[in-house]
């Protein structure tokens, strides 16, 4: 990935440090340093111009979030996202004034050199042609002075405005104003390359987009100035170029997304079927069809693709007639006006370079057409992100009360994830007083984790209430519910940091022998202490350099340290060895303050021995409650289970070995 | 990494574009022969404007020319879209191919994803590799040469000039790329640890929310956003500063060039039309080699996806069966392990099992995870050959046999079977794509799937989302049960089928698993209690390890 950074002549002003950027081709690349067009690629109409987030597999896209792709709300998204700009307002300008700047170096290099070589020609004394000469030297050193300028200038700024993208988005995210309950990998990593959708706009778009349209007025006036015919030439060729190419690219870059994006999508969708359900082909016999089936829609792909190719490179093609026509047509024109020879050339090579710098907006538009997706779903959350009120409930929200315990109380809980659809809870009553240590057991699906996200106020339930000291959990604002309410939750994240940050998550001002405690607790002290680093060890992205038990015991030690007085545990010895979840289980619980309440949920029934209660959810109801003796001495669910367990991780079954 | 700009394996691996490319070669030298003859024809006709007239058989050549250029400028990007879709296409059915050839294992966990991700959209970063790069790649060889040419011929002391300065280029493109490297490589890791900050906040909000910390920690993403740009700039400076050196010894040079002829003029010892076209055609020397560095970056995630490509659609098959393959052996015979060992690449899963499985016979599997319970499906299924001994069925060695007609012995119901994007009749049809209808409601039937069938806005016709979308684990593990029922297969195996489910859907997946096995070889890996109960014998796995346990009454305790 260091080849990222290693572009010392690179034009695409690609930021580094985007190590999760996913696939953005990347058609017309704005090369702005060319005179003529020999040597500029045109910029590639391809295909590849439907927003590949679209396309992932695994996790439908949370399609709310993306309007209509009319124009009306792609100025909209386009409008929201540059409010954000108006603090660097004066530096974006200022870039593309540096830009224009740049360009019009480059022009009047030409332009001049063209008229020093005529006018040495009429053999002319030397001194007629000193400013000439200086002028020329001044502008090719300041050309290349004044592009260094520009795009430091609008990296500085575009990247100032990015930050505050980031965190407007990363507050709406954070308030849980966004709408969409859940997001997937793909989902978040496409929320990343939407925000640097944002500096895309900028920086490839409205910077050199302003730019090229200014230098087009200011080379048309100067040709005024010099033979209005020709500038009417001159203008025509520009607006051609500047104008009515760039829309032509805008229009055939989205309507070839349309076409090309179900492809895609569904080629994904086979690439997906092949490989996660090959074993499934494989034993079916079903390879085969599959196979074929994929390749045809590859083959169709493929075959669209070149057409489109064919169509989108017309421009391309279309801009470099424009030009030469252009510069062809400024000659005729001016030498019928009875221009003077030199100023001709002048023209002439002027027109080519003029034209040149417009047609970088046909690259710019094609930029534009896609970014729009992208766009619009991060304008969707800067929108949302205006202020709204703290929490559900006002100002008036409840603080829990400062005391040690809280008595929690689940009164007729039912939860439905989908309308229709069976409900994950189904009038569930639970009494958690405070000091109860109470175990959900169940197999999967039967609504444990629902459970602790209802206690949490994650989920709210759709008729009953769950109650913290005779107040409904929806009333606490959301900061403090969880100083009392919290713990080790369903997917516990561990962030890319150092394992002290990562524990300080859970009580910002813990002391030395806290952590050290709560460490080891989960068990993981011996760890930290081997680690060179201690407790400075960087653990990796989303905890990657940890082991599986080492990760759950750190999100452990977390919950352990945070130390609400009610605490939730979900599935905590996940990921570790029977004998280590049975050591940890048992040190967790011990190291839990008495006065505090437990709700631990489990798939494992060993270590609940001591627990006050065990409920066993199925389907979302309790189908038994009691304590562990009990429920192991009358026939149900837990029996099977615990017999089964038993038997799998201790080999003693009700079954002997055979003689 | 790879930073080779063309690998060669691509004209072996893929003939069909090698014809594209002869084409998109030849056009680049089309091109450069153009951007001589334009800008010779510009010159010519410059210079007979400055006496006021108009060259008409010059300025029919500039349009000519341009028009020309236009044409092969069309032809170029066609082409490389071309070669790119061919390309595209000709390795998205090589890898989805070496699947089909590698078998289930070898596709599991990780690298199902990776093929996933590059077959699905990895690959389309192809495009502006073939057209953005490739094209710019000739031009940068084609039209130095072909400038060089043109000016040799007009004024051999500007070639001199043009051919030393320009090789100037890449010298200092390396050497400037070597510094910037050096200095990025020092903010790399800095880098990367701010740049991945913002994702990581996002994916752990839950976490934050959970913790009361999801609001203090705005604050800390734009410190750290802030962090990241001042961070960036720094990279960037150096970048951009390298960038300006290009370019202005690309601008001196053409100066240097530039200069003398201006001076020669002045003196009369060169005509205008022939400083012109000096003037015009230097700076085109310079041009591409440049533009071409600059796109390469832009090329290097297709490169990267091009390299895994044909790395991993052409890694060999392990152990290819010798010579033509033995017909199967029937599934009503009988099936012997005889000393098996099955070692994975860390670990051993099976240890010199031996065990006879006779016709007719209903074998249950228990043993903790991980023990090799579903390595002894996976030996029967093909999936899997034994690093020692043999598996053989009616006295035929499995390893011999061709799998696509053994399998079609067998029906399988996974722990998590995978649907398939398509009807649900599709997905059940999956072993036996001709079966009648009537068959299939026969089989939807037997798998208890008929009220699930009911409940669904089409029926059988119902299109599942990808992997089966919108059906519950219970309703799956039914298609899958259909499926095996249809497939009416005399070896059924079974992979812990009511893993998963709750109770009440255990109960119907259960008396659906036992209409399933009845009159059929059955191995089945069990977790439930109730699945021991029809079974003829129990067979416990563990640690590689196979051991027979005589099924006790069903219903006694410890």
């Amino acid at each position: 990935m260091s080849d990222a950074l290693d572009r010392p002549d690179d034009q695409d002003d690609a930021v580094p440090g985007r190590p999760d950027q996913p696939v953005r081709a990347v058609p017309g690349g704005v090369s702005r340093d060319g005179m003529t067009p020999a040597g500029r690629d045109p910029g590639a109409p391809t295909a590849a111009e439907a927003n590949p987030g679209e396309l992932l597999p695994g996790g439908p896209a949370p399609t709310t979030a993306v309007p209509d792709s009319g124009a009306a709300s792609r100025v909209r998204a386009e409008r929201a996202v540059l409010r954000l700009a108006r603090p660097y307002l004066g530096r974006l300008v200022g870039a593309g004034l540096l830009a224009a700047a740049t360009e019009f170096a480059g022009l009047a290099l030409m332009a001049t050199a063209t008229w020093l070589l005529m006018s040495a020609a009429g053999r002319p004394t030397l001194d007629r042609l000193t400013v000439a000469i200086v002028a020329v030297r001044a502008l090719a050193v300041s050309r290349g002075g004044f592009r260094y300028a520009e795009r430091l200038a609008g990296h500085d700024a575009v990247l100032r405005m990015i930050t505050d993208v980031r965190a407007r988005v990363f507050a709406t995210l954070a308030a849980g104003r966004d709408g969409a309950v859940q997001r997937t990998g793909d989902a978040l990593s496409r929320l990343v390359s939407d925000v640097e959708a944002v500096q895309d706009l900028l920086l490839r778009v409205l910077v050199p987009g302003a730019a090229a349209a200014l230098v087009s007025l200011l080379a048309v006036g100067a040709a005024a100035l010099i033979s209005p015919p020709a500038a009417g030439v001159l203008a025509v060729g520009l607006l051609m170029a500047g104008v009515a190419l760039p829309a032509l690219a805008a229009v055939l870059t989205r309507r070839a997304a349309d076409e090309v994006a179900p492809l895609r999508g569904a080629l994904a969708v086979d690439a997906v079927d092949l490989t996660h359900g090959a074993a499934d082909l494989a034993a079916f016999g079903a390879t085969g069809i599959a196979l074929a089936a994929a390749e045809g829609r590859a083959g169709r792909l493929a075959r669209l693709e070149r057409r489109l190719a064919a169509t989108g490179f017309a421009v391309d093609a279309a801009g470099v007639l424009v030009g030469g026509l252009t510069a062809a047509g400024v000659v005729v024109v001016a030498l019928r006006a009875g221009v003077g020879g030199v100023l001709v050339g002048v023209l002439a090579v002027g027109a080519l370079a003029a034209v040149e710098i417009a047609l970088a907006l046909v690259g710019a538009a094609r930029q534009r057409a896609q970014l729009r997706t992208g766009l619009s779903r991060v304008a969707a959350l800067l929108t949302a992100a205006e202020p709204a009120p703290a929490g559900p409930a006002g100002p008036a929200a409840a603080e829990p009360a400062a005391t040690v315990g809280h008595d929690v109380r689940f009164d007729g809980v039912t939860v439905r994830y989908r309308a229709g659809a069976a409900p994950a809870l189904d009038g569930v009553d639970l009494d958690l007083p405070a000091g109860r240590r109470v175990a959900v057991v169940g197999p999967s699906g039967a609504g444990k984790s629902t459970l602790a996200a209802v206690l949490t106020g994650a989920v709210r339930p759709d008729d009953g209430r769950v109650t913290l000291d005779g107040t409904e959990v929806a009333a606490y604002r959301p900061e403090e519910l969880p100083r009392v309410v919290g713990g080790l939750l369903a997917e516990a994240y561990v962030f890319h940091a150092s394992v002290r940050e990562n524990l300080l998550l859970g009580r910002p001002r813990a002391e030395e022998a806290e952590l050290t405690s709560a460490t080891r607790a989960a068990g993981l002290l011996d760890w930290v202490r081997a680690q060179p680093e201690g407790w400075e060890t960087v653990v990796g992205e989303q905890g990657g350099q940890l082991s599986g038990g080492q990760r759950q015991r750190l999100a452990l030690a977390r919950a352990l340290l945070a130390a609400p007085a009610v605490l939730v545990l979900d599935e905590p010895t996940e990921g570790l060895d029977p004998a280590a979840a049975d050591a940890v289980l048992a040190s967790a619980l011990a190291a839990t303050p008495a006065g505090h309440s437990v709700l631990l949920i489990s798939h494992r029934l060993s270590g609940l021995a001591e627990l006050d209660e065990i409920v066993v959810l199925d389907a979302g109801r309790v189908v038994q409650r009691g304590r562990h003796a009990e429920l192991v001495a009358q026939p149900g669910w837990y029996r099977d289970q615990w017999l089964l367990q038993e038997a799998a991780e201790r080999g003693y079954l009700a079954l002997g070995p055979a003689a | 990494m790879n930073r080779r700009p063309f690998d060669p394996r691509l004209l072996r691996r893929v003939p069909a574009a090698r014809r594209d490319l002869a084409v998109l070669a030849v056009l680049g030298g089309l091109t450069a022969l153009l951007v001589v003859a334009q800008a010779t024809a510009l010159a010519t006709l410059l210079a007979t404007a400055l006496d006021g007239r108009l060259h008409r058989p010059a300025l029919a050549g500039f349009v000519l020319a341009v028009a020309a250029r236009a044409l092969v400028s069309w032809a170029q990007g066609t082409v490389a879209a071309r070669a790119a879709a061919t390309v595209k296409a000709t390795l998205r059915a090589d890898l989805l191919r070496a699947v089909g050839r590698h078998g289930p294992t070898w596709v599991a966990g990780q690298r199902a994803g990776q093929l996933a991700t590059l077959t699905g959209r990895g690959l389309d970063a192809l495009d502006p590799y073939f057209t953005g790069y490739l094209p710019q790649l000739v031009l940068s060889v084609t039209v130095p040469l072909a400038v060089l040419a043109r000016i040799v011929l007009a004024d051999w002391s500007s070639a001199l000039i043009i051919a030393l300065t320009i090789p100037l280029i890449p010298v200092f493109g390396a050497l400037l790329g070597w510094q910037a490297q050096a200095a990025t490589e020092r903010q790399w890791r800095r880098l990367s640890l701010l740049g991945g900050h913002f994702l990581d906040m996002v994916a752990g909000l839950p976490t934050l929310r959970a913790f009361g910390r999801a609001r203090a920690q705005v604050d800390v993403v734009r410190r750290m956003a802030d962090g990241h740009r001042q961070a960036t700039m720094k990279t960037l400076r150096i970048a951009f500063l390298s960038a300006l050196v290009l370019e202005l010894v690309a601008t001196l040079s053409v100066a240097l060039v530039a200069v003398p002829v201006g001076i020669r003029l002045l003196s009369g010892g060169i005509t205008l039309s022939t400083a012109l076209l000096v003037l015009l055609l230097t700076p085109e020397a310079y041009l591409p080699l440049r533009a071409a560095g600059s796109r390469f970056h832009a090329s290097m995630e297709g490169l990267t996806a091009l390299d895994e490509a044909l790395t991993l659609s052409a890694t060999p098959a392990a152990a290819a069966p010798a010579g033509t393959p033995q017909p199967a052996p029937d599934g009503h015979g009988e099936i012997r392990f005889e000393g098996v060992t099955v070692e994975y690449e860390r670990t051993t899963a099976l240890r010199d099992v031996t065990l006879t499985i006779r016709p007719g016979e209903r074998v249950a599997v228990i043993g903790p995870s991980g023990a090799g319970k579903s390595t002894l499906l996976n030996l029967l299924l093909g999936f899997v050959t034994p690093t020692a001994g043999r598996v053989t069925v009616d006295g035929v060695d499995l390893a011999g046999v061709d799998l696509d007609a053994w399998r079609r012995q067998l029906a399988w119901v996974p722990q998590r079977a995978h649907l398939f994007a398509g009807s649900l009749a599709d997905n059940i049809r999956l072993g036996a794509s001709d079966a009648p209808d009537p068959a299939l409601a026969r089989a939807v039937r037997d798998a208890a799937l008929d009220e699930v069938v009911a409940a669904l806005p089409d029926g059988l016709a119902t299109v599942l989302g990808e992997r089966g979308h919108g059906l519950s684990s219970g309703q799956r593990q039914r298609v899958a049960l259909a499926r095996a029922f249809l497939r009416d297969a005399p070896l059924v195996l079974l992979d812990e089928p009511t893993a998963r489910l709750d109770t009440a859907s255990e109960a119907i997946v259960l008396a659906a698993t036992r209409r399933l096995v009845a009159g059929r070889t059955a191995l089945l890996v069990a977790h439930r209690p109730a699945l021991l109960e029809d079974a003829d014998r129990i067979l416990r796995v563990e640690d590689g390890r196979v051991t027979e346990l005589t099924p006790a009454p069903a219903g006694k305790g410890s």
